[in-house]
């Protein structure tokens, strides 16, 4: 199995294990060492190079506005769908072995990778198909629907960020 | 200051929380000068759903308020859900209505994917673990009702997610003069025209007793058979016709005696101001 290089966080954490008392083991961490590290803690790492607060790029630094959340359902609906992966992930993972998730971890990865020039807006059937998405409908596909967003975007600016030149 | 890396973020649908911080900022600054922000406009309900022998009734009235003024009269508050199943809402209008259309459109989906007839206990399940992936912020209480393959059932969601599975149930601001005549009158396996009255009486009870309520009664009758919609089946507060004239006929007072003063009047000043015809 190949490692991560690119410094982005493993999705399956390695958790200690003990054995039962049938010799069955189980993972004791249970599901809360993982929705700990999913809460952002902005303005700790700014983004930019060198680590250094980017003021050209994401404007002036506030602390008070990025320390609080404004709104109460801000940061779980941020984090809604890692943490529902990883609740599902970790119980598949209880139930079939290690290999499930990983098998399917290696599909999202392969079907996130479909995606249109950077601003132009993907369909993400292959992701949704995989999810489960196209068979229900909620609230991210009634309001605020990408595809019809005010704002365009600079296609230069967003094809060298993506790029990584920026 | 221009946020230039914010479109190259991958934009998702569903709720942006951008302009909380800056409705908090108007809202204080609103207060401070005395005045209020607006509010969304709540429905003020009486909802009610009993299973009697045959299957569901459900009721409700149809006064929208908001905040102290009627802002609908004979608003519609059983939604449809599937063809077996339908619901009741109240507290925030438009939760109410975008919920019962979201969950309308799922079940669709659900039984095509399925190929089965919708349970309400699936409803009841979708609808719970929505309404409390939002904590409560999106303010709507339902009662769910139908008659499926296991039986007739009635569920009530609350706004945070919790459910209750009962033989009959009231909602809404009204929900305390409703359960009130329910807890009176209420027999298990009644007759159709019994339930119906004992509804029509709940939901009544609700409208006189409770400023949120108001106008007619709607019953929804659900059946194995069928349902039968009944828009306007009672309307207690409609305004009584007067059965005679209370106007007096000229010369019922006799008169007795007459006294004429002239009121001398001297013209000070006349003036005459030309009026444009358009």
């Amino acid at each position: 199995m190949c490692r991560n290089v690119n410094g982005t966080q493993p999705d399956i954490q390695v958790y200690p294990t003990e054995s039962g008392r049938n010799g069955i083991t189980m993972n004791t961490r249970g599901l809360r060492s993982q929705l700990k590290d999913s809460v952002p803690v902005a303005g700790l790492c700014p983004q930019g190079a060198y680590g250094v607060q980017d003021s050209l790029r994401s404007g002036f630094t506030s602390v008070k506005n990025e320390l609080l959340p404004s709104h109460p359902l801000e940061l779980s609906e941020k984090n809604f769908m890692l943490n529902q992966d990883k609740m599902n992930f970790s119980s598949l993972r209880n139930i079939q072995g290690l290999h499930a998730p990983l098998k399917l971890q290696m599909e999202y990865r392969a079907a996130r990778q479909i995606q249109r020039l950077p601003f132009l807006q993907s369909s993400n059937l292959a992701l949704d198909t995989l999810r489960g998405n196209d068979e229900s409908i909620g609230f991210e596909d009634i309001l605020n629907d990408p595809t019809q967003s005010e704002m365009m975007g600079e296609p230069h600016m967003m094809v060298e960020y993506k790029l990584g030149l920026m | 200051m221009l946020h230039t890396l914010k479109p190259c973020e991958i934009q998702t649908g569903g709720f942006c929380f951008e302009n909380t911080r800056r409705n908090a900022v108007l809202e204080s600054s609103l207060s401070e000068s005395g005045y209020k922000a607006p509010g969304a406009r709540k429905t003020g309900t009486t909802i009610a759903g009993i299973v009697f022998k045959d299957g569901v009734i459900l009721g409700a009235d149809t006064r929208a308020t908001d905040d102290m003024v009627v802002a609908d009269k004979n608003c519609m508050k059983i939604h449809y859900i599937a063809p077996n199943i339908y619901c009741c809402g109240a507290g925030v209008a438009a939760d109410a209505d975008v919920t019962t259309q979201i969950m309308s459109s799922n079940v669709e989906l659900h039984m095509l994917n399925t190929g089965r007839p919708a349970l309400v206990t699936m409803v009841t399940r979708q609808l719970k673990q929505m309404l409390f992936r939002y904590q409560g912020q999106i303010g709507a209480s339902l009662i769910v009702g139908g008659v499926d393959v296991t039986g007739p059932q009635l569920y009530s969601v609350y706004p945070h997610g919790s459910y209750d599975k009962l033989p009959f149930l009231t909602m809404g601001s009204g929900a305390a003069a409703a359960v009130s005549v329910f807890e009176d009158r209420f027999k298990p396996n009644m007759e159709l025209e019994e339930a119906k009255q004992l509804v029509r009486e709940a939901i009544t009870a609700g409208i006189f007793c409770d400023l949120g309520s108001g106008s007619n009664v709607d019953l929804c009758i659900i059946t194995e058979a069928g349902v039968e919609m009944l828009r306007g089946y009672d309307k207690p507060a409609m305004k009584g016709k007067r059965e005679g004239q209370y106007r007096y006929k000229p010369g019922t007072t006799a008169v007795l005696t007459k006294t004429v003063t002239p009121f001398p009047l001297v013209v000070v000043d006349e003036s005459v101001q030309i009026m444009d015809p358009e």
